[in-house]
């Protein structure tokens, strides 16, 4: 399974030189076995995607974790859409209210965007999920809903030797007392248990997150500490703050490593990061 | 064992930051959590007993109405919600692990998550006043 971290940024793009290591890219990230690609929702990191040319892929899946803005903001720019000849997927989280092609719609259609979902030239195909499984292709999938705003789902990607778990917007410590020490009292633990490879959300600080309690983000301690709960072999820390700079971002991850002596690597996420798991 | 849906979790956090008794039940009617303020109604800890069955907590109370005639469970809010999945209301008198009887009002409301799915269900205890 090769996994391709194409926007690590939560929130809004943040693009400059202050930037530039970790990149300014929203959330998107790439999945790709056997000839079968995954894109982990749709935020401004999508817009670069491309098949390589003479690709013999004719489908796409696109897996959301949820609707906000940042996470679909780059459907609107994904090339592969404009292509007659391909069939592309679109996985998101059912609502009660709306069904997921016309929450989409909402703005992919004027005056937000120039262009109809209908009118994309693709053969277009929407799945709504919930706690689900499915599969595609090599990939065995699981769904649940996480704690985060709105509806929100997490990922469990299996491929045929390894697992990735994505969960990019997620306060599993929201809550007076934080985060809980039993396992099943935990948002999203059953998503991450053992997985080879973990992105989570790591948005704040310490600090930080005092004052944004119930935000549906992390800090990097909530995040290690979830990783650490769910027995990962190896954390991303994603979703980074808008305001934080590069330098900022090496300062509290050099922080978070001198507070915090897990055997299981861990990571800042950078945009441009590629994984190969076996 | 897997971890308990959202809705349910969420539930247990808003539950720890309530002054008032809150008991959480899974569909079966286990009591799977109660609060600090439940604690005192129900004499016991949730630290020392951890997850009761339904077997067990339903026996701890002796429920009765107001001429002292024990009230049959399928009478209880929290067993009709359990049973309809809707919410009930009703005050009766209880009496306690440790003996106490006290006249308490109940209003109780099913979990019914996302995805539509009954989950479980909620049970707040209030001190009966006379309006």
């Amino acid at each position: 399974m090769k996994i391709s971290i194409r926007g690590a940024r939560g929130s809004i793009p943040t693009t400059g030189t202050d930037t530039s290591y970790y990149g300014g890219h929203t959330s998107c990230i790439v999945v790709s076995e056997n000839d079968w690609i995954l894109i982990l929702d749709g935020g401004s990191g999508m817009q670069k995607f491309k098949l390589p040319n003479n690709s013999s892929i004719k489908r796409i899946d696109i897996l959301l974790t949820h609707l906000h803005l940042d996470h679909i903001q780059g459907l609107g720019f994904f090339i592969p859409f404009f292509d007659p000849s391909l069939e592309i997927h679109i996985w998101g989280p059912a609502s009660h209210s709306q069904s997921l092609h016309s929450r989409l719609s909402r703005y992919l259609s004027p005056p937000l965007f120039p262009v109809l979902l209908r009118d994309l030239p693709c053969k277009l195909i929407m799945h709504e999920i919930e706690n689900s499984s499915f599969e595609i292709g090599p990939f065995a999938i699981e769904s649940r809903f996480i704690i985060h705003p709105g509806p929100t789902v997490g990922f469990r990607i299996s491929g045929q030797h390894s697992v990735f778990a994505y969960l990019p917007d997620h306060e599993p410590a929201l809550g007076s007392i934080g985060m809980h020490s039993e396992k099943k009292w935990i948002s999203g633990i059953d998503l991450a248990l053992n997985a080879d490879l973990l992105l989570h959300d790591a948005q704040y600080s310490a600090p930080e997150y005092k004052v944004k309690l119930g935000w549906g983000h992390s800090s990097m301690d909530d995040a290690i500490k979830f990783a650490a709960l769910s027995d990962v072999k190896h954390l991303l820390l994603s979703h980074h703050d808008p305001y934080h700079s590069d330098e900022e971002l090496n300062e509290l991850f050099a922080d978070l490593k001198k507070r915090n002596n897990y055997s299981f690597k861990y990571e800042l996420a950078a945009e441009g990061m590629t994984f190969e798991l076996p | 064992m897997p971890a308990y849906e959202i809705e349910i979790i969420l539930n247990r956090q808003l539950a720890d930051c309530l002054s008032m008794p809150v008991f959480i039940t899974d569909t079966k009617g286990n009591l799977i959590f109660y609060n600090e303020p439940a604690e005192q109604v129900l004499g016991s800890r949730f630290e020392d007993t951890g997850e009761m069955n339904v077997e067990t907590w339903s026996t701890i109370f002796k429920q009765q109405d107001d001429e002292g005639k024990l009230l049959p469970p399928e009478k209880l809010p929290l067993v009709r919600t359990l049973r309809d999945q809707y919410p009930y209301h009703k005050t009766f008198w209880i009496e306690s692990l440790r003996g106490k009887s006290e006249k308490i009002s109940v209003t109780s409301y099913p979990i019914i998550g996302r995805a539509g799915k009954f989950l479980g269900a909620v049970a707040i205890f209030w001190e009966a006043k006379d309006l």
